[in-house]
């Protein structure tokens, strides 16, 4: 959706703790909101060095091979269920590491996105709705960036650790504005471009940046949107992001870190994002790919859960360890889980009826286990909920109001879906 | 073709008669059904019964004469691999769980009579040496192990696999062991020393696939020629799509004596799908049983030609195939949880 900003809107100018400031301070700056910012409350402040973690187990994570096993049944497959610091919560013996760290995590065992798509099901996981045509929704990284991120903070609000391909994710944004949209990080490796070429002298950079803020200021009084504001704002980001390379460096950790996180992608990347969050980074997702087994399900989640276990294991204690995980939320999601039944193919296909999500951090109330599902792992019998119910328990568990109202186009949007609410067991 | 004396897969001699053999004429004799999915089966050297692992953690025995079916439990997980003592009297299971067990093949009801905690992760291969004293197990943790058969004690380990250990083989001579795992090494173990005397090259059956970041292949099956002079190891290849089973059957052929690959066996018409079961027969070819996204083959080989002399079309997909002592009969357990027993001879 393009944002255009001659709709009258003065969202674009009230970003970040700039917006939550002027509303708790109710000096006006938020006339243009009418409604949609009175729900912000002073409160909200307090919440923006809140920073989350998301790590996506891209394709689908079966729930039966990870948080919701299902052993000894038709469809429970080859593997086996394993106590946990948890007395009585088992997960499957493919997480001996994270079943350590059962007390400082909860599951949600019941969701039903009823959504076997992978792009549908990853819209509905990140944005907390499902699509719809006449709009598009931020993700929450887009809404952590804009709401949680400090305005003046040298770093990007959102970040995106992917196994490969670098870039801008602008359109995880949508109606909040480019500059609020992912800054991808395409095999753990720092920006791109961010260094400055070694012909050009410190003095040079300065007088070419100068002369482009004369002539984009002056653009910018006639001709005025929300890309223009974020080609601005790259191009500051980018000067303060070539000050700081070094935080993309994760080869700075000590060799020891890189040991305990294991010698793989997926752990490099899980130790950048410990270095980010550590240096103010509000937002990190990490992908892990990939679960997408439609064949050789078993075969491939002992390799990429191999993978996980140790790495997610370190990442939660360190964050107990460094006092972080009251201030940091972590959640393991994917864009659905997989079949029950085995197919053909010794594979799980697309489920998105009854499967599971890990979440931890930011005071929920850990080694809970909320909902549940028959005994073969079929349908949802307890307590189910969709991705609006989680969204929602994000948002409160962060400190943000689910119902504030977003202004598109004049038009007052919730910032959840307000036919969902947030899942109230999980909330200390 | 004629058969003469058999080899099973187990080492074991067995006299047949001397049907008329005729693989292109292979059909369908017997069908045993179970309720879940078969994963594997063997045949009992004296052709009494035949033995499948099934998806419900269940071992099923089936008697050949009369379709009398028993079940053996004892393990908490799928049994992949399965070895009977070349006399016949013991059947050795080694399961998802890591567990190897000793049972009475010929029980009214069996029971576990010897439980070993064998591997840490998969038991994916297991193979009894011809004299019947020995078993080896390769397992997910790398390891090769040798066991008494007779009772249980280890005997010596071999490590140098980088990844999981797919398959086992003695010789038929009893005086090597080879060990495949999912990268397609080939470790050839002389045992009388407990060395390792060299290593052959079946990478055929492995890809990274870049696109998942995942490894896909191994030996999903594994034989040695009777006459020791071939060694076989089955699975796929050629992968495009590992997520979604997208490669083809094959078969690296091996001369023994050389340690070359002679052959790259594969389907005239490649479509997709593993061969997950392998045997030689004593007139010299061999037999593949493939399943996949194409469903289920039976696929016939000569060592010097690369594609099959005759394929069947199964009605389900194959997850292993057995050759009946006889020589004549071949066990393929099937994803429905049927084990179908076909018969190379003229209908």
């Amino acid at each position: 959706m393009k944002c255009t900003y001659a709709c009258g809107s003065r969202e674009h100018l009230l970003a970040r703790r700039t917006f939550l400031g002027h509303v708790a301070a109710g000096m006006g700056a938020a006339a243009g909101f009418g409604s949609f910012a009175r729900r912000a409350v002073a409160a909200q402040l307090q919440q923006a060095q809140k920073r989350i973690i998301v790590i996506y187990l891209a394709g689908g994570v079966s729930q039966l091979e990870s948080w919701d096993p299902k052993p000894g049944t038709d469809t429970g497959g080859p593997f086996r269920a394993i106590p946990t610091s948890v007395p009585g919560v088992n997960i499957s013996e493919l997480l001996p590491h994270t079943a350590g760290q059962m007390h400082r995590l909860a599951l949600v065992r019941g969701i039903n996105t009823n959504e076997n798509d992978h792009g549908k099901g990853s819209y509905i996981m990140h944005t907390g709705r499902r699509e719809d045509p006449a709009i598009t929704y931020p993700h929450l990284g887009s809404l952590a960036a804009k709401y949680l991120a400090p305005e003046d903070g040298a770093l990007p609000g959102y970040i995106h650790i992917t196994p490969g391909g670098s870039g801008l994710g602008q359109q995880d944004a949508a109606f909040l504005g480019p500059k609020y949209g992912s800054v991808v990080l395409g095999n753990g490796q720092p920006p791109q471009n961010s260094v400055r070429p070694e012909q050009l002298s410190d003095t040079d950079d300065k007088l070419r940046n100068e002369l482009r803020r004369r002539l984009n200021d002056r653009f910018v009084r006639r001709r005025r949107t929300a890309e223009t504001e974020a080609y601005s704002y790259s191009y500051e980001q980018a000067a303060q992001l070539m000050q700081r390379r070094d935080v993309f460096d994760v080869t700075k950790e000590p060799p020891a870190e890189l040991e305990r996180y294991g010698a793989h992608d997926f752990g490099r990347h899980c130790l950048l994002a410990r270095r980010l969050l550590e240096q103010g980074v509000t937002f990190v997702k990490v992908s892990h790919s990939n679960y997408d087994t439609h064949n050789e399900n078993f075969n491939f989640h002992l390799e990429q859960l191999g993978e996980f276990d140790r790495t997610f294991a370190t990442l939660i204690d360190d964050l107990h360890q460094r006092g972080m995980l009251d201030s940091t939320l972590v959640v393991v999601m994917s864009e659905f889980g997989r079949t029950p039944q085995i197919n053909h193919l010794y594979g799980r296909d697309h489920w998105g009826t009854a499967w599971s999500v890990a979440m931890a951090g930011c005071g929920l109330h850990v080694g809970s286990v909320v909902g549940k599902t028959n005994d073969n792992g079929t349908a949802v019998v307890d307590r189910e909920v969709n991705g609006g119910h989680l969204f929602h328990t994000y948002l409160r568990a962060l400190g943000l109001d689910p119902a504030m109202e977003l202004s598109v186009g004049g038009r007052p949007i919730p910032m959840a879906d307000p036919e969902a609410a947030a899942i109230e067991e999980l909330l200390a | 073709m004629t058969a003469p004396a058999e080899q099973t897969t187990d080492g074991a001699q067995a006299p047949v008669s001397a049907p008329s053999i005729d693989p292109a004429a292979t059909h369908l004799v017997a069908e045993l059904k179970h309720t879940s999915p078969l994963v594997s089966c063997r045949c009992d050297p004296t052709g009494t019964f035949v033995f499948a692992g099934a998806q419900d953690n269940t071992v099923r025995r089936w008697r050949f004469a009369d379709g009398e079916q028993t079940a053996l439990a004892g393990h908490n997980s799928w049994v992949r691999g399965l070895a009977l003592h070349p006399a016949g009297q013991t059947l050795f299971t080694g399961g998802y769980d890591g567990r190897v067990i000793w049972w009475e093949a010929a029980a009214e009801s069996p029971v576990p009579v010897r439980v070993i905690e064998a591997h840490a992760g998969w038991v994916r291969g297991i193979a009894v040496s011809p004299d019947g004293q020995t078993l080896a197990t390769g397992g997910n943790d790398h390891r090769v192990r040798l066991w008494s058969a007779t009772d249980g004690a280890p005997l010596s380990e071999f490590s140098g696999h980088a990844s999981h250990v797919y398959a086992v083989a003695f010789h038929p001579t009893g005086a090597h062991l080879v060990s495949v795992d999912l990268k397609g090494v080939v470790k050839h173990w002389d045992l009388s020393t407990g060395a390792e005397a060299r290593q052959l090259d079946a990478s055929v059956l492995y890809k990274y696939d870049e696109g998942f970041r995942a490894d896909i292949g191994g030996a999903e099956s594994i034989a040695f020629s009777p006459d020791g002079g071939w060694l076989a190891c089955g699975g796929t290849t050629n992968v495009t799509n590992a997520f979604a089973g997208v490669g083809n059957p094959v078969v690296a052929l091996f001369d023994w004596q050389t340690g070359e690959r002679r052959q790259v066996h594969g389907a005239k018409e490649a479509y997709n799908g593993v061969v997950r079961g392998l045997v030689f027969h004593a007139q010299g070819f061999l037999i593949g049983a493939s399943g996949g996204g194409a469903g289920g083959y039976l696929l016939f080989w000569k060592p010097e030609e690369p594609t099959e002399f005759f394929q069947l079309k199964l009605a389900n997909t194959a997850r292993d195939v057995d050759l009946h002592p006889d020589g004549v009969r071949l066990a393929v357990p099937q994803f429905d949880g049927v084990l179908r027993v076909y018969s190379m001879t003229p209908v």
